[in-house]
């Protein structure tokens, strides 16, 4: 941006002095329209966000009864203690089960496409090809148009109303692996894992001592989107689970809001759910905003 | 995006002296894993799939008890499918809710995208974080809260809207879809806003200082170079919407449970989960599954060629 001012012929600015070129002022009408649209585009995006916190402190009734941008009588302490409480706490458990559906899963899924990715990118071996186009082909097969293919292959093997059932179809995830590979290609120069060999390493100790930490921008990427689409995951394990205590935590809820209709009080209980649900995940991506940021644009990018 | 990986492959030397026993085995054992469970979670089931579409569980007697007996159906499953018209009205929903949904989202990513990509906004890192956060929210927890805000007796937006006169309802037959298609571009926006800015800030820069010496305005540079520069990962994007698109299936089955105006088999998805599980049909579940996956294989070969052949030149 600087080197552009400073770059910047005269005679093109006195052309067009009023130009909003990076580098140039730009003119004030033009700044005040742009902060006029930010700010409305961020009032769409939070404020559904800003009405679960504010929704999550208040009673059923002030729920329906008080203005809904605004805090009533301060709830949350109660509210909790009933979220905690209700059907023997199952709530809690339905957390614990997305963090390893999503955790484990997210964790066993970064290791399989960063090796998958590694192999594709440093070693040249029969297959390799058919390897790549398997990859690219399979990324046009629709995630959830499989979940009724695998649920019927659950049930034939089964593993249906069991959690391997949920967690292992996630773990081979072709975009995943051609991420890794996009990756493994800009970021482990084969130099490097010559120079291990020569040192007598072996090739899986290369891979975890060497090639996963020059890997590992590409990987928090990887692992961050895994745990997003895990933790999204919802048409399989409705289908897959029938006993409520595995569920994760989605289809919990939206089991939750089904019966409010004839349930008093569980409105409350599914909002603030809802807004427990939310924590982890929000915690998690502003903790990594440098690495994925980066890793998006290393990667991503030049697919 | 097949060239340019293939172009990157290329790049990597080709052949290395003398390769131990060892460096022939390890592509094999690091693919394995990804293999395997590529084969028994994916394959597999899409062959069972395509499988159990030809067949067909007749029950002897009642319908009660007993081991109903499976039998060849040939093409009877997709004949069901195809002539059942909560299935074949989903689709068309869909393909409304796609032609709507996909352009205004993708439209407010670019948008966005570029105004960050200039010198205009102030609080840069506030107001793309507000943009992306949505996407951390899973969508069944979206649809959860709008929902809410949807629903007249709770929502502060349907009570604001009535305060200065103006009463619509979210939830009625009509404009449901809508509100679904709402829900979905405030949680994927932020997503395919960050991919295609990463995108403008790879672009190099010198390539705007000479569209400026030329004397080319912002929103001239933004047509003319900035949009044709990211096409790839804007194709991309657009690709990723529409199978998107083509899966709902979280949204309308979370907010069922605040308007009877979405059936069981609103969108292909459902119509399929539906099948499967209430209608205890999986043959025929499995018929609708191979449709729509046939359907949006086949949107995206036609994305792809289209985009394909328009970036021919410099690709």
């Amino acid at each position: 941006m600087s080197v552009a001012t400073t770059a910047r012929p005269t005679t093109a600015a006195r052309r067009r002095p009023r130009t909003t070129q990076e580098g140039e002022r730009p003119s004030v009408r033009s700044r005040v329209l742009a902060g006029v649209v930010m700010v409305l585009v961020a009032l769409y995006f939070l404020v559904p966000i800003y009405w679960l916190v504010v929704a999550a402190t208040k009673s059923t009734a002030d729920l329906f009864g008080t203005p809904g941008f605004w805090f009533a009588d301060l709830q949350l302490g109660q509210n909790l203690v009933d979220l905690s409480t209700y059907d023997g706490g199952i709530f809690w458990r339905w957390m614990l089960n997305s963090l390893v559906y999503s955790g484990l899963g997210s964790v066993l899924m970064t290791l399989v496409s960063l090796a998958s990715g590694y192999a594709l990118a440093i070693y040249r071996f029969r297959g390799r090809a058919f390897v790549i186009a398997l990859v690219l082909g399979s990324m046009l097969v629709p995630q959830t148009v499989l979940a009724q293919p695998i649920y019927q292959l659950l049930v034939e093997i089964g593993l249906n109303n069991t959690m391997l059932g949920v967690l292992l179809p996630t773990i081979a995830y072709p975009f995943g692996v051609l991420l890794a590979f996009t990756y493994a290609q800009a970021s482990v120069p084969q130099e490097i894992v010559e120079a291990a060999r020569l040192d007598g390493a072996g090739e899986v100790r290369t891979f975890f001592s060497i090639g996963l930490r020059m890997l590992s921008t590409g990987g928090v990427t990887i692992l961050l989107f895994a745990f997003i689409a895990s933790w999204n995951n919802f048409m399989l394990p409705l289908l897959v689970l029938s006993d409520t205590r595995l569920q994760p935590v989605t289809v919990g809820l939206s089991g939750w809001s089904q019966a409010a209709i004839t349930v008093p009080g569980l409105q409350t209980l599914v909002v603030v759910g809802a807004l427990l649900s939310v924590v982890p995940i929000i915690a998690v991506f502003l903790s990594l905003q440098r690495f994925w940021k980066s890793g998006l644009s290393a990667g991503a990018v030049k697919m | 995006m097949t060239t340019a990986t293939a172009t990157a492959v290329r790049r990597t030397p080709r052949r290395r002296p003398r390769a131990g026993g060892g460096q022939r085995r390890a592509p094999y054992l690091f693919l394995a894993p990804f293999l395997v469970l590529f084969a028994v979670f994916t394959m597999a089931p899409i062959v069972l799939a395509v499988y159990s579409s030809f067949f067909q569980t007749r029950r002897s007697g009642l319908g009660f008890g007993g081991e109903g007996e499976v039998v060849f159906a040939g093409l009877d499953n997709y004949v069901r499918a195809l002539s059942n018209d909560g299935f074949v009205a989903g689709f068309g929903r869909m393909l409304g809710y796609g032609v709507v949904q996909v352009p205004v989202m993708l439209g407010l990513a670019l948008v966005l995208a570029l105004l960050f990509d200039t010198a205009l906004v102030r609080w840069k890192p506030f107001f793309q974080l507000s943009v992306f956060m949505p996407y951390a929210v899973p969508s069944v927890v979206a649809a959860l809260i709008w929902g809410f805000l949807y629903q007249p007796r709770v929502s502060p937006i349907v009570e604001g809207l009535r305060s200065v006169g103006w009463d619509v309802s979210f939830l009625s037959p009509d404009v449901v879809l809508w509100s679904l298609a709402n829900v979905a571009v405030w949680s994927v926006t932020g997503v395919n806003m960050v991919i295609l800015f990463s995108a403008l800030q790879s672009v190099p820069r010198e390539i705007y200082e000479a569209a400026r010496i030329d004397g080319a305005s912002e929103l001239r540079t933004a047509l003319s170079i900035k949009i044709p520069m990211i096409m790839p990962s804007l194709t991309l994007t657009f690709l990723f919407s529409i199978i998107g698109t083509m899966q709902l299936f979280n949204e309308p089955m979370t907010m069922r449970a605040v308007t009877s105006n979405i059936s069981g088999d609103y969108t292909p998805n459902m119509a399929i989960f539906q099948a499967t599980t209430l209608g205890g049909d999986v043959n025929l579940g499995s018929a609708m599954a191979v449709v729509l996956g046939l359907v949006i294989f086949v949107l995206s070969l036609v994305v792809q060629g289209v985009s394909r052949r328009r970036n021919g030149a410099d690709r």
